[in-house]
């Protein structure tokens, strides 16, 4: 079984891939300036309380021993707690994940649902008025910042004419329609984004594929353009896309900073930088740990999904 | 089933979900910033403060005018000698779990205040050696050395009581749960999504609670904050930014209301904090410096009028500003004058700025102002806790920050402005500054203890340690719905009396 041996393969290598990844955060944060104890403390400047915070923390030790002191933490499934707010990482993450995961799908899919149909459209009817317009589409989803597109929305869909709610994230398990109006906003803004992205990869790599031989042949064989179109060459043109779609969803997952801090979603972006502007060791590391390992999970879906999609490559 | 509809079917789901749901009444209100630990010993941010007055009673409150009253206290008593306090309890207040509010109780919590590793209520209340329990709703404060502030200090975290039960069971856990004897209790709380309270049955003054529920959604962007307010997601915002205030008032479903703050905006200088003091140690020079801004310009050019142009420690409109030093004409002949004969006419120094509008404005216009006095100033965007530590440090000549205030005098000047103090990054020390804030901590009389800090400010103000700037105005914006409220200068919105209609 290559596929399996292969993913065996990949699942290994995950692990010196996080360790290098947590030495590199770890020592990327001792570099920061800023004194963790002095931000912790705010106002209070008493050497007395700074003291005690720093020892409690470890943060007078050595940065070797406190990774070390860390490290041993982690092996035993304790990411340690919040600095800020004494809430253990795990708890937060454990938190935090779903949301961020539910903002990546409803992003992914917005993205999937413009991006590929708009990406075959253009390159089927590529020079038209069609292909142009298609294309003004996905380059003002690039280009519009997406903390102006969130506001814009808002003061449309909320404040203007009241359909939707401006803020307040409530979990698909309290109250799902509510969850969905929450939801929706900021995935159109992130899905506009990277659905712009998908539509220009999915045009060229079907451009590619459309002027390769065999769909000059299939095309001699008289096949409906049709099923030309999108059996013939957009199968293969998929695998590029798949690629992306990957690529996109990790950074999904990695937290989504300004949208989230705009439409008040308590995912993994809010928590990554204000965890670095109050030096929150504990919550930085476990963040970037966990999307690390994700990514790097997702790489690997990605591969399978290449194996499925096309078959030349299960032989190799 | 095509994409589209599918779609089209989830919107059209998604849209009737969000159906009418409030039976009870919830008020939602917008914090700026994410709350620490909801432990008062170990919280220190102030936004923290105002999801703890829905949850944990004090032992004495401030009025809006900043007198002090009694919360769980009923009175207090201070000994001729103001070294020891006794302080009667409200009798029937109990905590969230039910368990009662006792002397035990206030024993039990300011030993944790004081006695819990990390607390950041150690410097307010540490000067209590112990606490004696005289019955069942009468403690003795006694202290290590007289301390009128003391009381000030039981206005705010220090004078929370949490229930001894829950305390002692869920340790250094408690912030994550915590069980006070406030108008509301603690149900959920999403990490940077929301706190959740709901009212509190067996309140003493729940005759005046009247809002079911309220729940606390930090939203750190201003824009997004103030659209949340506008669409009624949020029925109240804290701290609203001057910058919102027109829309704010141009909204006839909104009102906004501001009090000036208890603190102050401030440039401290180096005066003899390591090797950088040099450029500003002689006192003519920082006089130069703060002869040179002309405070009512920049405070309309960058605030629009709506901050208070300030000069000392406390606000124009407080009770000990020191009304024989108003805030000076800008008077730049008589800056470069100093300049001169204190030898550096050709002045030039660094300012630390961090990455914030409102500083980052307010610099340049400085800037621009010591100029005209022939001073260069290099602009230096150091980012907060990076600017803070430097401060710490000595490794600046000057920096821009600020003090969020006190309700007590003693906290916005002591720990800032004698040799040993804390906060005084300035490293400025004068003996008889010190003596005169020494002496007004031991003194009760309000009329006296204005005389000293009248004394202090004066040789303060030919001393220069830090140039006073401005006073901003706490703007709590809110919904027209909303009746009851009442501003208080320390920016807490107080949920007592509060109706939503």
């Amino acid at each position: 079984m290559p596929l399996a041996l292969y993913i065996a393969r990949r699942l290994v290598v995950l692990v010196p891939t996080l360790f290098f990844v947590s030495v590199l955060i770890f020592s990327l944060q001792k570099l920061l300036p800023g004194d963790a104890a002095l931000a912790l403390a705010g106002e209070e400047h008493d050497p007395a309380a700074v003291a005690a915070i720093r020892a409690k923390y470890h943060l007078d030790r050595p940065a070797p021993v406190q990774y070390a002191i860390w490290m041993g933490k982690v092996l035993r499934g304790d990411l340690g707690e919040s600095l800020r707010n004494r809430i253990p990482v795990t708890e937060l993450l454990a938190a935090k994940l779903p949301v961020t995961v539910e903002l990546a799908i409803g992003s992914m899919l917005i993205a999937l649902a413009i991006g590929i149909p708009a990406g075959v459209i253009s390159a089927a009817r590529r020079g038209t008025a069609l292909d142009a317009t298609a294309n003004l589409v996905a380059l003002s989803g690039l280009s519009v910042p997406h903390f102006w597109l969130g506001i814009m929305l808002i003061l449309l869909f909320a404040v203007r004419l009241g359909w939707l709610p401006a803020s307040g994230y409530v979990a698909p398990w309290e109250d799902l329609g509510r969850n969905l109006t929450t939801i929706l906003l900021p995935c159109i803004v992130l899905g506009t984004g990277v659905g712009g992205v998908m539509m220009r990869h999915t045009r060229g790599a079907m451009l590619e594929t459309m002027s390769a031989d065999y769909v000059r042949t299939a095309r001699a064989k008289s096949v409906p353009e049709r099923l030309v179109v999108l059996k013939h060459a957009l199968r293969n043109a998929l695998i590029p896309v798949i690629t992306l779609g990957a690529i996109e969803f990790g950074r999904l997952l990695g937290g989504a900073v300004l949208t989230e801090q705009i439409f008040a979603i308590p995912g993994f972006g809010k928590m990554l930088v204000d965890g670095v502007f109050n030096r929150d060791y504990a919550v930085v590391q476990g963040v970037v740990l966990v999307s690390a390992g994700i990514y790097v999970l997702l790489n690997l879906m990605a591969d399978v999904l290449y194996f499925l999609a096309n078959p030349r490559l299960r032989g190799s | 089933m095509s994409l589209t509809r599918l779609i089209t079917l989830a919107l059209a789901f998604t849209l009737f979900a969000a159906g009418p749901v409030a039976a009870q009444s919830v008020l939602r209100i917008g914090l700026n910033d994410d709350p620490d630990a909801l432990d008062p010993t170990i919280s220190r941010a102030y936004v923290g403060r105002l999801v703890f007055a829905g949850l944990c009673d004090k032992l004495f409150d401030v009025t809006p005018d900043l007198k002090i009253v009694p919360q769980l206290a009923v009175s207090h008593e201070w000994a001729p000698d103001q070294k020891s306090i006794v302080i009667k309890l409200r009798p029937g207040v109990k905590f969230h779990d039910g368990e009662p509010l006792n002397a035990e109780a206030v024993k039990f919590n300011i030993e944790r205040h004081i006695n819990t590793p990390g607390s950041f209520r150690k410097t307010e209340i540490g000067q209590i050696s112990s606490v004696d329990v005289i019955n069942d709703l009468t403690v003795r404060f006694n202290l290590s050395e007289p301390l009128v502030p003391l009381l000030a200090a039981l206005t705010d975290r220090s004078g929370m009581m949490v229930s001894p039960k829950a305390a002692k069971a869920l340790g250094d856990k408690f912030g994550l749960k915590p069980v006070c004897a406030g108008p509301y209790r603690f149900v959920e709380r999403v990490a940077q999504g929301k706190i959740v309270l709901e009212r509190f049955g067996d309140y003493w003054d729940k005759a005046n609670i009247f809002i079911d529920r309220v729940e606390f959604v930090p939203i750190t962007d201003s824009t997004a904050r103030l659209a949340s307010l506008r669409s009624g997601d949020l029925q109240m915002i804290e701290r609203a930014s001057p910058t919102d205030l027109p829309e704010i008032r141009g909204d006839s479903r909104l009102k906004v209301s501001g009090v000036p703050e208890l603190g102050y905006q401030m440039i401290p200088l180096n005066v003899a904090n390591g090797p950088k003091s040099k450029t500003l140690a002689d006192a003519r020079v920082r006089q130069a410096l703060d002869l040179a801004i002309d405070r009512d310009a920049l405070v309309k050019a960058v605030f629009n009028n709506e901050y208070i142009p300030g000069n000392q420690w406390v606000s124009p409109t407080s009770y000990y500003y020191n009304a024989k030093y108003p805030v000076r004409k800008r008077d730049v002949a008589k800056a470069k004058q100093l300049l001169r004969e204190a030898g550096q006419p050709n002045l030039t120094f660094t300012l630390i700025v961090p990455p914030e509008r409102d500083r980052q404005e307010a610099a340049q216009i400085i800037q621009a102002m010591l100029a005209e006095a022939g001073v260069t100033v290099n602009l230096q965007t150091q980012e907060n806790v990076t600017m803070l530590t430097n401060g710490r440090k000595g490794d600046f000549e000057a920096y821009f920050t600020f003090w969020s205030g006190r309700p007590d005098p003693d906290g916005n000047v002591f720990t800032q402005s004698t040799c040993k103090g804390a906060q005084n990054d300035s490293h400025y020390c004068n003996a008889d500054v010190d003596a005169l804030l020494t002496k007004a901590r031991q003194v009760p009389d309000p009329a006296e203890r204005k005389k000293l800090y009248d004394q202090a400010t004066e040789i303060m103000m030919r001393d220069i340690p830090r140039l006073q700037l401005w006073h901003r105005r706490v703007f709590t914006g809110y919904t027209a719905k909303l009746t009851g409220f009442t501003p208080y200068p320390d920016g807490i919105i107080r949920l007592r009396g509060l109706k939503l209609n």
